[in-house]
């Protein structure tokens, strides 16, 4: 396979042809923060948080690094002011979903995101598409997977697979960004319980 | 529906999953909407996951996974309906009918909705059944309309 040379925050990176703009940058060790992204699955550019910014032949564009190959002579700068303010953007957006996510606090601290920027509408699901994906990809059991669309959609357990698999498989739990894959276990753990734990509390109130 | 009926339809499309839509759409339109059982073998037959036909079944609005009535009544909101009394429409036939948009009645005589243009905004305000169009209607005659259809 052919090497392409392109620049990434002025370091001279070789990348392989095909690669993306993301594994090149990580396979130099420079850091662009993801949440749809897993190397076991196929490229799928849902939360644009990995957005950079490019120059090619003077002019400069914002590619999704996740998705975008890498090129012959391409300038990539991970940060700028403009990408952050993009990033700032697309995590108050997210936060409005899932205001306790840890993993979008952090990132929000970075980026100065301010998580009551928006009215919260906490769906808890940012479809990151990751358990979806992963559970289709890599596990082949397609247990879960997206319903409705646009401001509906939302993930959903097929109950008679679920059944079989997930309780002993589990293994997007830890690939959420916003653990509302766990919370909702725990929450169905406690219901069958009948235990006194304060998410039935609360939704018993 | 019955299930032979499903298997024909899938073998007339040779279980190709590149037609699930098409299927999908030939027992909407024969059945009036997409069964659990439909879906399910659709999937087997096909290949498909489940999660996928869900995926497809849940995203087009031209399938429904709840019963439907006999008739689809359907009352045009879009614009020019709307500024012509589209809403005294969709009264009359809410009280005649008895039911809201995206509601069947119990007897599964109507389901209903709204649609945002119908494409024939010169005869507005539009009502259409079962792709037969009633334009220019009045509040008054839509109650005569309905009672066609048993
Ligand atoms: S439940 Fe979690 S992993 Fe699944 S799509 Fe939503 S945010 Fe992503
Ligand atoms: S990580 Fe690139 S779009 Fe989500
Ligand atoms: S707005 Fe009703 S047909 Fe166009």
């Amino acid at each position: 396979m052919s090497k392409v040379l392109l620049k990434i925050d002025g370091r001279a990176v070789e990348a392989k042809e095909g690669m993306t703009i993301l594994e090149a940058a990580q396979s130099a060790g420079i850091t662009i923060p993801t949440l749809c992204h897993h190397e076991k699955l196929d490229p799928y550019g849902a939360c644009r948080i990995c957005t950079v910014e490019v120059e090619i032949n003077g002019r400069t564009r914002y590619a999704v690094s996740c998705v975008y190959p890498v090129e012959k002579n391409l300038l990539v700068r991970t940060r700028s002011a403009k990408v952050d303010r993009i990033r700032k953007m697309i995590l108050q957006l997210l936060l409005c979903h899932a205001p306790d996510s840890e993993q979008l606090l952090d990132l929000a601290k970075e980026y100065g995101a301010d998580r009551d920027r928006f009215e919260q509408e906490t769906s808890f699901c940012i479809h990151c598409g990751l358990c979806v994906r992963y559970c289709a990809e890599v596990k082949q059991k397609n247990a879960v997977g997206f319903i409705n669309r646009g401001t509906k959609r939302e993930i959903s357990f097929v109950p008679e697979l679920a059944v079989l698999e997930c309780w002993r498989c589990k293994e997007c739990f830890p690939l959420c960004p916003t653990s509302a894959l766990q919370a909702a276990y725990v929450f169905i753990e406690s219901l069958k319980q009948g235990d006194d734990s304060p998410a039935l509390l609360s939704y018993n109130k | 529906m019955d299930n032979g009926r499903i298997e024909q339809i899938i073998d007339k499309h040779e279980g190709a999953a590149s037609s699930l839509i098409q299927i999908l759409l030939e027992i909407q339109s024969e059945n009036h909407w997409l069964p659990k059982e439909a879906l399910t073998r659709v999937s087997e037959r096909l290949g498909v996951p489940l999660t996928r036909v869900l995926h497809i079944a849940t995203f087009y609005k031209a399938f429904s996974l709840v019963p439907k009535g006999r008739h689809a009544v359907h009352i045009c909101t879009g614009t020019a309906c709307h500024v012509r009394g589209a809403q005294r429409i969709l009264d009359a036939v809410q009280d005649t009918a008895g039911i809201k948009p995206g509601e069947t009645d119990l007897d599964m005589r109507f389901s209903l909705e709204t649609v945002n243009c119908l494409g024939c905004c010169a005869l507005g305000p539009v009502m259409e059944i079962n792709g037969k169009t009633y334009g220019k209607i009045s509040p008054a005659e839509t109650a005569a309309v309905l009672q066609k259809y048993e």
